[in-house]
């Protein structure tokens, strides 16, 4: 029997045994956090910092489908929908400016000796420094949000673009010349197309940072929002609220990027399969 | 339609060198092309073939010298005069094939976008279907380009250039991919293309068969001059420039014995022609 194992290199688990691992140390970080919390709980059945799964169930019932006392709005969706909207503006905008910016620069070389050393210097400013800028030029409403997460993650997606233009072959833009094609169908039709899979690409990677600026500027000046929300409770130490609305904003990273693959694949049938 | 009695001069060649720095590429080319003819250029590797023929396309000019086009000088970018074959990247990855011809006829209209639409989208969509149909893509119109072979992406390549009506069209290495059976049936396409459409063809290869029995005429690049201490002193010429179909054995055995060497020699290299 000893002889016959493989060496531990060389393992592979099969399907089935890929997702129980992978469900593992969630099970274990579920559990840890259940026996700690009821440890807690029954020394100081009024403490706040591990509540139990169902007073945090209570809370977010609440928030979810009993109207605030206060505004008669139902909170966690209210938050939602504020949050997803200034997120989706933001991100939508900084889509639109970079992939302008990087198909030019990318496919136009005197566009390229225009703009890139604007570009980098750019791309260079901490986004989160411009905020109180934001805040003075255009309040504190929703433009100052919505623009800073734009501003954030818009120098990332023209760089991305930009690259991902000059990776498109020289000989694909010669071949189009030869077939009569002008510089503004050479763009239209050769590169804009090929660069839409990758722009959908660059979007999910800039989310993560989008979310970040996102909560920061929530967190900062704003009257709703998931980010206004948990930095709002935690005045009163609620992580009832504070813990599963973080789980709720992790799930909705998840779904928009998951979505957005999806998108790609729908989209674009030919994109995977062309790189190799 | 043509000038099929034309022995008029279409490309001259006059004294052309090529100098990227202090490295001499290609020097002394002196060279006429009739209309009609089907040259194929052989050469060692970086003897200057392909800058040759990037210099007809229009992405490389000539550091000394003149080439002209009908008594002109040749014009310093890509046109729909000069269709083009490179070994791959020639069809557009997103298009499907029959997409990618309908998109060369689109290109000829001068629009912001080159889109068609009604008639004209019909018209484009038969001829195309045609086209595809004489290069023996008929049965694959709907296939993406990453669904078809080395081969079949060649053959949709010709289609694209030659449904634009090129006087000249230039084929670089467009076979050095495939496999040798399939090689055939392309010698076979390219020279039914040339006939039918009347085309000037330039051909650049690795294979000198293929320069012997293909075409019109077959131009050898060369060093005629050599310093082994400073390899690139000197640039490659035409060394020979031969009638097809007239070449004794003995010839076609030397013209071998000079390129092959250094060809095999510089083969695990990829090409910086």
């Amino acid at each position: 029997m000893g002889k016959s194992m493989k060496k531990l290199i060389n393992y592979k688990p099969n399907r089935t045994n890929t997702i129980l691992l992978g469900l593992l140390p969630f099970a274990l970080l579920i559990i840890v956090y259940m026996v700690s919390s009821d440890a807690r709980l029954a020394i100081n059945p009024n403490d706040k910092l591990l509540p139990a799964f169902s007073q945090m169930g209570e809370s977010m019932y609440r928030m979810a489908f009993e109207p605030s006392k206060r505004s008669g709005e139902l909170l966690f969706w209210q938050d939602t929908t504020s949050s997803l909207m200034r997120l989706g503006l933001g991100v939508l905008i900084a889509g639109f400016v970079g992939l302008f910016v990087g198909l030019l620069t990318g496919a136009l070389p005197i566009f390229a000796a225009g703009f890139s050393p604007l570009l980098t210097v750019v791309s260079l400013v901490p986004p989160l420094a411009l905020l109180p800028i934001l805040f003075i030029v255009v309040g504190l409403g929703e433009v100052s949000k919505i623009t800073l997460i734009a501003i954030g993650i818009t120098p990332f997606i023209a760089r991305d673009i930009q690259r991902r233009t000059q990776e498109i072959p020289a000989e694909q833009l010669v071949k189009a010349q030869t077939l009569g094609a002008s510089t503004s169908q050479i763009l239209i039709r050769v590169v804009l197309p090929q660069i839409m899979p990758k722009l959908i690409d660059a979007i999910r990677l800039s989310l993560g940072a989008g979310w970040l600026f996102l909560i920061a500027a929530e967190a900062i000046a704003s009257t709703d929002g998931l980010g206004y929300r948990i930095f709002l409770v935690r005045r009163y130490l609620s992580m009832d609220v504070i813990l599963p609305y973080v789980a709720w904003i992790t799930f909705l990273a998840f779904l928009v990027d998951f979505l957005l693959s999806k998108l790609n694949r729908r989209l674009f049938p030919w994109s995977l399969e062309a790189k190799s | 339609m043509s000038k099929t009695a034309s022995k008029e001069t279409m490309i001259q060649a006059k004294n052309i060198g090529k100098r990227y720095g202090q490295d001499v590429i290609l020097e002394r080319v002196n060279v006429n092309v009739e209309e009609g003819e089907f040259i194929t250029l052989v050469g060692a590797s970086g003897c200057g073939k392909s800058t040759f023929l990037k210099m007809i396309l229009g992405i490389e000019s000539a550091t000394e010298g003149e080439l002209l086009l009908d008594g002109k000088p040749i014009p310093n970018e890509p046109g729909s005069d000069r269709g083009i074959v490179f070994q791959q990247y020639s069809v557009f990855p997103h298009m499907t094939v029959l997409e990618n011809v309908i998109a060369a006829k689109g290109f000829q209209k001068s629009s912001i976008t080159g889109y068609l639409f009604g008639k004209e989208k019909k018209a484009a969509k038969q001829e195309a279907t045609d086209m595809l149909e004489q290069v023996g893509l008929g049965h694959a119109l709907h296939r993406y380009p990453h669904e078809l072979s080395g081969g079949m992406k060649q053959r949709l390549a010709i289609a694209q250039a030659v449904i634009c009506k090129p006087r000249i069209l230039l084929l670089d290495e467009p076979f050095g991919a495939l496999d040798p059976g399939i090689r055939a049936d392309m010698h076979t396409l390219v020279l039914d293309l040339w006939r039918k459409h009347k085309l000037t063809i330039f051909m650049v290869t690795h294979d000198l068969k293929e320069g012997f029995y293909l075409g019109t005429r077959l131009w050898v690049f060369d060093k005629l001059r050599h310093d082994p201490h400073s390899p690139n002193a000197y640039g490659a010429s035409i060394t020979y420039d031969l009638p097809v179909g007239h070449t004794a054995t003995p010839l076609f055995e030397e013209i071998d014995q000079r390129i092959r060497p250094l060809n095999t020699a510089e083969q695990p290299i990829s090409s910086m022609e």
